[in-house]
């Protein structure tokens, strides 16, 4: 009997076609423009390589900025005939690419692991279906165009960016969205992984897409921040690092491009003691060791509850020995090569440091020493604490880190003290526990008993410094849309009366005002911090002058520091405001509402006296500004999100949840209702935030002090900083615990602002003075402020019964 | 020796609005902070596993790329000590290793110091046995209050010589103390006794650490250190949780006892969550914008 060895033998995936393919374009790959194969007159190549042997597989182009200003052009000129179809003829387009890269399934797996260096295994069951989900989830998208998004536009040429790790999956990630809703793209792949994209431009030269609509070009890094800067780009869509994130954002600050930031990661998973150790350990595999651990949202933190560390350890360390590494194309191995020498070198580097931290570096005694290829083995490092560089920099490789935790609250606290807030998964059998948990982590998507599973269906995208924007599902959809009146010129109101100069006055406006001025007893305005009244640091405090400059009173000149105590009152407030029932803070809301009713003619003097309007414009702006308060009281229980129809066997919930501390730079015009329609969308969905009234009006928000305090909102959950708009904008824009940041200014401090929330990789609502009008309220400007004022999360709920 | 309330109160007061340190000037001054805080974690629900974390923090209290930014990467900065239950030591002997930090453990029953004069001389001897180079002794509050001076100095005298070579610091509970002439002669009493610390609080009292305690006590060292010429060390603790806090006193001990009190052999901070919020000053300093929270690696 011992003669029967029974071992598996070489199950090698035969790759003949992926040669021939190669073979036909004769190994060299120039550009795709305008739907068709084009070499540069004098073109300079750079090898694609496979990671597991380092044997040159072909050579592509490095292409130069003629070679995109021809790419963009054609996607451009093809954005006027495919921006004009209808949804169905596009989702008929998509639909055949879909059913083609079925069809080529094979294909492109076997292109996908060879260039990649991911396990054949993964690429055929992982990486290409859900690219050709995708596709088909976004055929139905443009089907019902015309009735889900009536209100809103295409954006134009979209730059996609996209990484490594999942060449054609980041590919559908971002073309199936762009072009459903009528964008046309030009598409660069990273340097490493390029192929799978030419065999996708060869799949749409079969289905006959129209040219121009797809355009590939491949070059290096100068190539790419010259096509994001481009100046017929309305969109860059960007899949990469968080440092290459922010330069890009820098880069476009002040530009008006839409962006889709998709970034790094530091993802925890969670054990709590009651779970099955087993499946956790499976779920490790899955989550650090699933395509060599380079993925953005890999569960790279494992935090354990601390009476079953010892034995999930144990378990852990036995798996990991029975992992088997091996060529790409080997169907036998659950772990292939890592992308890059680049990269093999940054995990090295990590570990070591790990080594010299004095963590335990386990890693399996695997037989498998091949002479080439960029392999790393698996690791687990144990002893090392929060202060680590390995437990708080992405490491990007098959690298896990362990922690220890006493309690879910513990956990929690864990989970969120990085930089970073992709994703979280949460390993029990108390599903009450983990959707509790689920809501306490910041991130855009936390899987329970399950990590690193996707679908077309469910938003993907985080928060902090793993960027903004979704991917996939209805609220990915909005990423390449516009609203439609936007960037059309603006009627009525809003220019009337009150941007820039000001212009004739209301005849009637001044003398009733005086008389009550003079009547009253001299007052302070304040700032309002953590629900009080408070002096501005600076001590200092500047005129405040009404429509025909005279001076109707004073405002403290707020520092630096008034916005550090604001954001810190904001910041305390914000749990407990965030977890009230929508019901509750419906009920505040309307309080608030009252309060300003009650408060109406004060209210309107201050208006007129100020803006110089009439007596029934004023009254016109406090009856609006009532009714939108109403409007998103109303809406603080009808937003909460909605169950997601993905392929998984289980629950998928998107929850609209609060964005976190918000910062508000009022707009000058309409003063009152302008805050006040920013002011109760921000509350209605649970934010804490901290306003900066405009510099001319800031009067009206200090008459809100006393309406805020008699309206049962909590302290903290609404403070103001008055003074000077544009310095104080940069402190809110460059603070890390400021979440998000709705600005209202000129071109140019747009740009500023824009610029300095790069670092802090906050979300943006900025738009230009007076380019909206205040007193509409349609289901697109309702709908926009909602989702500003909040953050997608997709909770992944697997069915077991 | 009577104490002057009023004359204490309007000093205190007064000080910080003499002096002010501000923008950059504080670097420095935050970071002596760090060197001089005992890192403490008193809690039921301490464990192996948040003391393995406190330890590693207690290492590198600052994250390196603030460090550099700053221009002190080469500046080995490591807190004073960490402060534990006497339960706790051994892990923290076990996870501290060979980087020096002192173990600072709390005994005699803390924090109501309510057991049997002869437990709290064997707790004293466990803790040093275990590992502690520090024992920080909660003094009866009874004896205190009863003026009977010469009953404490003996017990106390007896925890001296039970801490062996271990550095002894006495902490007077000041906000059971009632009054601050008592606060004053306890002091006194406890340098007497040996101590190599007074401390204010153990951070378990309605009132904790404040400056005109602060104040008061800073004096009796100075009084203590003219008479006899030695120099006992002053350890302010429980409710310092801020950066401006922690500068208020640094100024007051500089002022009052002067700069060579600024170190750690004289001086320590016993705070847990002071440390956050230095880190996060530090981080402004060095690049110019506020963190939130979330981005300082959690003791």
């Amino acid at each position: 009997m011992e003669a029967l060895r029974l071992d598996y033998g070489e199950a090698k995936e035969k790759v003949e076609e992926e040669m021939k393919w190669l073979e036909r374009h004769a190994r060299k790959f120039g550009t795709f423009v305008g739907g068709e194969f084009r070499f540069s007159p004098s073109p300079a190549f750079a090898p694609s390589v496979d990671p597991c042997t380092e044997e040159v597989l072909a050579e592509c182009e490095q292409a130069g900025k003629e070679e995109v200003d021809q790419a963009v052009a054609a996607a451009a000129e093809a954005f006027k005939s495919w921006s004009a179809l209808t949804g169905h003829e596009r989702a008929k387009y998509l639909y055949a690419i879909a059913r083609s890269m079925q069809r080529h399934h094979k294909l492109l797996a076997g292109i996908e692991s060879l260039d990649n260096g991911k396990t054949i295994r993964e690429s055929k069951n992982i990486d290409v279906p859900l690219a050709v989900r995708h596709f088909y989830h976004h055929a139905g998208w443009a089907q019902l165009q015309e009735q889900e998004f009536a209100g809103y536009r295409p954006l134009g040429v979209v730059a996609c960016i996209i990484p490594w790790n999942f060449p054609l999956l980041m590919l559908s990630w971002k073309l199936a969205p762009a072009l459903a809703m009528g964008n046309t793209v030009v598409l660069k792949p990273a340097p490493s992984t390029r192929l799978s994209a030419f065999l996708f431009c060869d799949i749409l030269k079969e289905i006959g897409l129209p040219p121009g609509v797809v355009n590939v070009i491949t070059g290096d890094n100068e190539m790419a921040s010259y096509l994001v800067a481009h100046p017929a780009i309305s969109k860059v869509a960007f899949t990469g690092s968080t440092s290459v994130g922010k330069q890009i954002r820098k880069q476009l600050a002040g530009r008006d491009v839409k962006l889709t930031m998709e970034l790094g990661g530091k993802s925890a998973m969670i054990v709590l003691q009651d779970a099955d150790l087993d499946a956790c350990v499976e779920g490790c595999v899955d989550s650090i060791f699933m395509n060599q651990g380079q993925v953005c949202c890999a569960g790279s933190r494992l935090l354990v509850q601390e009476g079953v560390k010892d034995k999930l350890v144990t378990k852990l360390k036995e798996r990991i020995e029975r992992l088997r590494m091996g060529n790409s194309l080997d169907k036998n191995a659950d772990m292939a090569a890592i992308n890059n020498a680049n990269q093999l070198r940054t995990i090295s580097t990590f570990v070591d440091e790990g080594r010299k931290e004095g963590g335990e570096i386990f890693q399996s005694n695997l037989s498998f020493n091949p002479s080439k290829g960029y392999f790393f083995k698996p690791t687990l490092i144990l002893g090392l604490q929060t202060c680590s560089s390995l437990s708080q920099d992405e490491i990007f490789g098959p690298v896990l880190v362990l922690h220890t935790f006493r309690t879910p609250e513990e956990a929690c606290l864990l989970a969120n003290n990085v930089r970073y807030g992709l994703a979280a998964s949460i390993w029990t059998e108390k599903t009450c526990v983990a959707m509790e948990m689920a809501k306490k982590i910041r991130a855009g998507v936390v899987w329970i008993n399950s990590h690193n599973v996707f679908d077309a269906a469910a938003g993907f995208g985080g928060c902090k410094e793993s960027g903004f924007g979704r991917e996939g599902g209805k609220e990915g959809i909005f990423e390449y849309l516009l609203p439609a009146w936007k960037g059309k010129v603006k009627q009525g109101k809003a220019e009337r009366r009150d941007d820039g100069q000001e212009q004739g006055v209301g005849s009637n406006s001044k003398m009733s005002v005086s008389s009550e001025e003079f009547a009253q007893v001299d007052r302070t305005n304040k700032l309002f911090v953590g629900g009080k009244q408070v002096r501005s640091d600076s001590g200092l405090s500047v005129p405040v002058l009404s429509h025909n400059k005279e001076l109707i009173g004073h405002v403290c000149n707020g520092s630096r520091k008034d916005i550090r105590d604001a954001v810190e009152a904001a910041s305390s407030a914000l749990s407990s405001w965030a977890a009230k029932p929508g019901h509750s803070r419906a009920q505040i809301l309307y309080y608030l509402a009252e309060n300003v009713s009650a408060r109406a003619r004060e209210l309107e003097q201050r208006i007129m006296t100020m803006t110089g309007c009439s007596a029934l414009e004023a009254k016109e702006e406090v009856n609006v500004s009532i009714s939108r308060i109403f409007s998103f009281a109303a809406y603080a229980d009808k937003y909460g999100g909605s169950v997601q129809e993905t392929t998984l066997d289980g629950t998928v919930m998107a929850m609209h949840e609060a964005v976190g501390v918000v910062g508000i730079v009022c707009p000058s015009s309409h003063p009152l209702l302008s805050l006040m329609s920013l002011l109760a969308a921000a509350l209605s969905r649970g934010n804490a935030v901290v306003i900066i009234p405009s510099e001319r009006h800031p009067m009206i928000a200090a008459d809100l002090y006393q309406i805020l305090e008699t309206s049962d909102v909590p302290p903290g959950v609404v403070n103001v900083v008055t003074g000077s708009k544009q310095p104080l904008a940069l402190v809110l824009a460059e603070h890390r615990a400021v979440d998000s940041l709705w600005f209202f200014g000129s071109k140019d401090s747009i740009a500023k602002v824009e610029s300095a929330s790069a670092d802090s990789m906050k979300r943006l609502f900025v738009e230009e003075e007076s380019s909206r009008d205040w007193f509409t309220s349609t289901q697109e400007t309702t709908l926009e402020l909602l989702q500003a004022a909040t953050h997608v999360k997709n909770v992944w709920i697997p069915h077991e019964m | 020796m009577a104490v002057n309330t009023g004359g204490v109160r309007r000093e205190a007061r007064t000080m910080m609005t003499r002096r002010s340190v501000r923008g950059d000037a504080q670097v420095p001054w935050l970071l002596r902070a760090v060197s001089c805080l005992d890192l403490t974690t008193l809690a039921g629900d301490d464990t192996p596993g948040t003391i393995a974390r406190l330890c590693a923090k207690a290492k590198e209290p600052i994250r390196k790329d603030i460090l550099k930014a700053l221009g002190f990467e080469d500046l080995k900065i490591q807190v004073g000590a960490v402060c534990v239950y006497p339960d706790r030591v051994s892990d923290c002997k076990h996870f501290i290793g060979d980087s020096a930090i002192p173990i600072a453990a709390v005994a005699t029953g803390f924090p109501a110091g309510q057991i049997k004069h002869e437990h709290k001389l064997e707790e004293i001897r466990q803790a040093v046995a275990d590992g502690a180079s520090e024992i920080d002794i909660v003094i009866p509050r009874k004896l205190a209050l009863a003026g009977e001076w010469d009953q404490l100095l003996r017990e106390l005298q007896d925890f001296r010589k039970a801490c062996g070579h271990a550095h002894m610091k006495t902490i007077l509970a000041t906000g059971e103390l009632g009054e601050l002439t008592r606060i004053y002669k306890a002091s006194m009493v406890c340098m007497e006794a040996g101590a190599d610390f007074i401390k204010t609080s153990t951070g378990k009292e309605k009132e904790n650490a404040n400056l005109e305690v602060s104040l008061v006590m800073c004096r009796a060292i100075r009084d203590h250190y003219q008479r006899s010429g030695i120099r006992v060390g002053f350890k302010p603790a429980g409710g310092i949780r801020t950066a401006k806090q922690a500068l208020q006193y640094l100024v007051l001990i500089k002022e009052t006892l002067g700069d060579e009190w600024l170190d750690p052999s004289l001086l320590r901070l016993g705070a847990s969550t002071l440390l956050t919020d230095i880190e996060r000053q530090l981080f402004h300093s060095a690049f110019g914008c506020y963190p939130s929270a979330c981005e300082m690696p959690m003791p």
